[in-house]
């Protein structure tokens, strides 16, 4: 019997087919999800912000940000036996949640996200199969390593697979 | 500046936050009954310093439909400020501030949302004012917005601001009554120099 790991806010987690990772009402957070199709070894960070290097005070928590937080989930991954070259990657997230006059920081923090996230990937020389990002609404997200399918739920719309 | 952690702004000034809280959401609940015209009960607010995770449970679970009510402060007192209130609860105070013209089932329609708005508004307003009178700084609040969606969803435009200091975020969980129960909770984010302010204007000193 297949098991779902529940990765929480500024979290990752690892597992092995036929396992998958979820997480929960995402809303400008942005979840990337990477496999290795050949081990089908896969996880998903859930990140808060682009950058740990504009913050300065003491974070400990790498998994809070799309730079520290996907090194971090490519490093598990290979530790556990996946192979960096065949990694493969999709990103769900990062809404405007509201909808605000003159786009203030705040409004524009989940784009930022997921441009961070698809930097990142690029830096690493990661694929990004597919991207589901930007609009108003939260996504809940299940990622199964198995097959790749990365579910996307939403509240009063249809779940999709990206 | 910048070495004051939120963790320790919440220690040495749990009471004087919990305070500001109790005040503020005595004056929403005050104005939120001037509103509906009714009598509205309300518990002594619970001040929360919760991990991201936590909240999440507190509020019924990263799924749980709530609405969302977001605005900008600014002036003398600059972050943001946000309300959220269950689903239900929602729409209850739909069908109360609209006198029953919805139809059940469409309070989130349109003109459901606007008058639900005009809540948020007023009860938001409400607590940034008892803020700006206890410390005698100007707090000038931006036009709200509204989103109803998953609690998770909504709680990451809060969680992110605070993210930028910290790992937790301060909450302030207030049940009112009237005809129901209903479950409300303010969240306040000043960003890091204001609670320096927010201290200094009630005549306590920096500790850190």
């Amino acid at each position: 019997m297949s098991e779902i790991i529940k990765v929480g806010i500024a979290d990752m987690k690892t597992c092995v087919s036929p396992n998958g990772v979820m997480t929960l009402g995402l809303g400008s957070c942005v979840g990337i999800a990477i496999r290795d199709p050949m081990t089908k070894i896969g996880g998903l960070v859930h990140i808060m912000l682009p950058d740990s290097r504009a913050i300065t005070s003491g974070q400990h928590n790498i998994a809070k940000f799309a730079d520290t937080g996907i090194e971090e989930l490519v490093r598990q991954l290979e530790r556990m036996g996946a192979k960096r070259l065949r990694m493969v990657a999709k990103i769900a997230g990062g809404a405007n949640m509201f909808n605000f006059q003159g786009g203030s920081a705040v409004g524009q923090v989940g784009e930022r996200n997921a441009e961070a996230a698809r930097a990142k990937l690029r830096e690493l020389k990661i694929p990004l199969l597919a991207d589901d990002t930007g609009a108003n609404y939260g996504r809940t997200v299940i990622f199964y390593p198995e097959t790749g399918d990365y579910v996307v739920r939403a509240v009063g719309k249809p779940e999709k697979v990206i | 500046m910048s070495d004051l952690s939120l963790e320790q702004v919440t220690e040495n000034y749990y009471d004087v936050l919990k305070e500001i809280g109790n005040i503020g959401a005595g004056n929403a609940m005050t104005a939120l009954a001037q509103m509906l015209q009714c009598k509205v009960d309300m518990k002594v607010p619970q001040v929360k310093l919760l991990e991201f995770a936590e909240v999440g449970d507190m509020m019924g679970g990263e799924e749980q439909v709530m609405v969302g009510v977001f605005l900008g402060v600014e002036g003398e007192i600059t972050g943001s400020m946000m309300f959220m209130v269950e689903e239900e609860s929602a729409r209850h105070l739909i069908q109360k501030i609209t006198m029953g013209m919805l139809p059940e089932g469409s309070e989130f329609s349109e003109m459901g949302l606007s008058a639900m708005q005009e809540v948020g508004n007023i009860i938001t307003g409400a607590y940034l004012n008892s803020l700006s009178t206890l410390t005698n700084l100007k707090v000038i609040p931006t036009p709200p917005a509204l989103t109803v969606d998953m609690a998770g969803a909504i709680l990451s435009v809060p969680a992110i601001q605070f993210g930028i200091f910290g790992d937790k975020i301060l909450l302030i969980q207030s049940q009112f009554y009237d005809e129901i129960e209903l479950d409300g909770y303010f969240i306040l984010i000043p960003d890091m120099e204001s609670y320096e302010k927010i201290l200094t204007a009630l005549g306590l000193p920096i500790v850190t």
